[in-house]
């Protein structure tokens, strides 16, 4: 297929997000993704700092949408408790402006093309890049249809970050890398978002990391899908620059929710820094 | 145009490529119908997508492909299906000529299995072993369940939790028909939460699975390819009318939830300016009251399931809840080309309340001794509105897309309470 994307200039990197990945080394990035206005909308900024303290590199702030048809029920669960809390487009920028007062912690949106195109694509882009976006990741927008998007996003130096998966073709991967700016978001698996048992992740993920290091040159990789431990957090971004976390944190304030209703957020953290550093 | 004399099921005439001297000329080739379609998946399915439509496109013009299709759509589906004269119903409005395009006599009982024919064609020329499918009324999970039987495919239908108890006849039909049935249990548990389970499927199964969708709605190439699939219904149209009145309708009226009935009887029709095209969505309890599924009175443009087309929404934008008394209606999208046909003006779209759809229910099943599927009945309804303006010669063909047989539950307790 001859795609008739053409990168018209060098893609934006945000210099938040370029100093973590040099600031890291060798060291892995963790990347964790949480859901903006679960389980409440006044818990977000201080799960977003918790979650620094605790060994998080990146934050993926998710934009909660009815229909989240990458994600798998966990995404889908956060999601529509954040829309029942009563969230806005509005308060999500209010969030990371929130944020910005007290770290430089790179935060990336993570969400669905229809809200923003209800909100209004320009004024999206310059809202998020006002508050303190770093990047974006829009998984139902490919680089096929990035024209709707593009000109906002160079316009407010608000890059894409694009996803490759195991079945994406070689020139597949070089042409997300071309169009990306920040990281590329390799999915370890075909499915939808969600934890998953280490079988599940199969040796199949060995030889997509091979070709993920020969084709994606420009940007670092970040691991996902199916990510739950430290132990998985290990193995599977053995060869990648770091990993992103999302349905087991989810999962992980359900239980301690569960357990303990009023004050979960210590464990919740304490799960949060095993994940980075096994302890 | 085509000559009433050829035989409507030969496939030299009937193969797409007889469209290619027509001046509307869409989708695109990056699958966009005006300003509305593309493919807006998750990169995963980007390589499923790409390998469907270059595969399609070969099929497209290729004779075998066509020849056997016909073949199955003849031998196995009943094509080609009756244009009956409405005649007491025509006497009733006592203008014009209402004509019947009886789809509600394919095989299974609905327009829905010419498009699962040759999507299932696809899928075992791909090589795939497994069939998923989504389905709202039931009756194109009955049609891909019967296809998958006839070809020897394992299947698997997603269903709407609420659409199972509205269908239940069609949820037993599938199950005989070999099929899983998946209940589904997220959102609104009808048609859309149905389709969200689907493409997940899809996702997590793509190297052996075959996604066949029901309507001419998702990623390029499924509108176009669905779209063509069901051409077939006005070719016939086309042929029949010129033999019976000796030239074209002047109204040709479907009903449109996703809307593939519709573009199937329209597309032939699209350069016949004189051939005015009504589409009537479902305007459930009223457009006006939020318990609706009028996608065109009510929606603004936005992204569901892969397209770019009119959608309910809410003003966060997140997709509204659609209502409607028939479950093959209760869809808060349309497909991306008649969302084109409603920004050019070329097809006019209206909406029809339950109410209306449910008298139109009984009007034509006691004047015509059909009994409609209930999405039919829509548009048998607008002939209230359309047949007191129009003279005694104009020609109207409705599509009768279905028939009401898996309704009875929803029929009987309307009218009869129980």
């Amino acid at each position: 297929m001859q795609t008739a994307i053409e990168n018209t200039e060098a893609t934006y990197i945000s210099p938040r997000l370029l100093k973590v990945f040099e600031a890291a080394g060798f060291k892995k990035v963790m990347n964790l993704f949480i859901t903006a206005g679960f389980p409440t909308i006044e818990d977000t900024v201080d799960l977003i700092l918790g979650y620094e303290k605790n060994g998080a590199d990146i934050i993926e702030l998710g934009m909660p949408f009815s229909d989240p048809l990458a994600d798998g029920p966990t995404i889908q669960y956060s999601s529509e408790v954040a829309l029942s809390n009563g969230l806005m487009m509005d308060d999500i920028f209010a969030m990371v402006a929130e944020v910005r007062k007290h770290t430089q912690i790179p935060i990336i949106l993570m969400g669905y093309i229809n809200p923003l195109l209800y909100y209004g694509i320009d004024r999206f882009f310059e809202n998020a890049a006002t508050a303190g976006v770093d990047g974006l990741i829009l998984p139902d927008v490919p680089v096929e249809e990035s024209g709707l998007i593009q000109i906002a996003s160079q316009n407010n130096k608000l890059p894409l970050i694009y996803l490759v998966a195991p079945n994406s073709t070689d020139e597949r991967m070089r042409l997300v890398d071309k169009k990306s700016g920040g990281f590329v978001y390799c999915v370890s698996v075909t499915g939808v978002t969600g934890a998953r048992t280490a079988a599940e992740v199969s040796s199949s993920v060995e030889r997509f990391i091979d070709r993920i290091n020969e084709h994606i040159t420009q940007n670092p990789v970040l691991i996902g899908f199916g990510i739950s431990s430290y132990e998985d957090a290990v193995r599977i971004s053995e060869r990648a620059r770091g990993f992103v976390v999302g349905s087991a944190l989810i999962n992980n304030i359900r239980d301690e929710r569960d357990k303990n209703p009023n004050d979960w957020k210590d464990a919740h953290f304490k799960f949060v820094h095993r994940l980075k550093h096994g302890n | 145009m085509a000559n009433s004399n050829t035989n409507i099921l030969t496939p030299e005439k009937n193969g797409v490529n007889v469209s290619e001297d027509l001046k509307y000329s869409f989708p695109d080739t990056r699958g966009y119908f005006g300003s509305f379609g593309g493919k807006f998946v998750p990169e995963i399915l980007i390589p499923a997508l790409d390998q469907l439509e270059s595969e399609y496109n070969v099929v497209k013009t290729d004779p075998d492909f066509n020849k056997e299709r016909f073949h199955h759509l003849k031998e196995y589906v009943g094509r080609p299906t009756p244009l009956t004269l409405a005649s007491r119903l025509t006497e009733h409005y006592g203008t014009g000529k209402i004509y019947f395009k009886r789809e509600d006599l394919c095989h299974t009982g609905a327009h829905k299995i010419n498009n699962t024919i040759g999507q299932v064609m696809l899928a075992k020329r791909m090589g795939k072993k497994r069939i998923i499918a989504e389905t709202g009324a039931g009756q194109h999970g009955v049609a891909t369940a019967t296809v998958c039987a006839r070809f020897g495919l394992e299947c698997v239908v997603y269903m709407g939790e609420e659409d199972m108890r509205r269908q239940k006849l069609n949820v037993d039909r599938m199950k005989l028909l070999g099929a899983e049935v998946r209940g589904v249990t997220s959102g609104s548990r009808t048609l859309k939460d149905a389709t969200n389970e689907a493409i997940r499927d899809w996702v997590t199964n793509v190297e052996d699975t075959f996604y066949i969708i029901g309507s001419a709605v998702g990623p390029h190439p499924y509108p176009m390819m669905v779209r063509d699939f069901h051409d077939v219904i006005g070719l016939e149209t086309e042929s029949q009318c010129l033999e019976i009145e000796g030239r074209l309708p002047d109204y040709v009226l479907a009903c449109v939830g996703g809307g593939s009935n519709a573009i199937g009887i329209f597309y032939r029709f699209i350069n016949d300016k004189n051939v005015k095209l009504i589409g009537l969505e479902a305007a459930g309890e009223g457009e006006t009251t939020g318990k609706t599924a009028a996608t065109f009175a009510k929606g603004k443009p936005g992204v569901l399931h892969g397209s770019l087309s009119y959608l309910l929404q809410t003003p966060q934008g997140q997709i509204a809840l659609a209502h409607s008394i028939s479950a093959g209606l209760d869809y808060p999208g349309v497909g991306p080309e008649h969302a084109h046909l409603f920004d050019t003006g070329r097809v006019k779209y209206y909406p029809v309340s339950d109410k209306d759809a449910m008298a139109a229910v009984k009007r034509c099943s006691e004047m015509e001794g059909i009994i409609p599927a209930i999405e039919t009945a829509h548009a048998i309804a607008w002939l209230e509105k359309l047949m007191p303006s129009l003279s005694k010669d104009e020609i109207v063909v409705l599509n009768c897309s279905g028939r009401g047989d898996k309704d009875m539950g929803t029929i009987s307790e309307y009218f009869y309470g129980s």
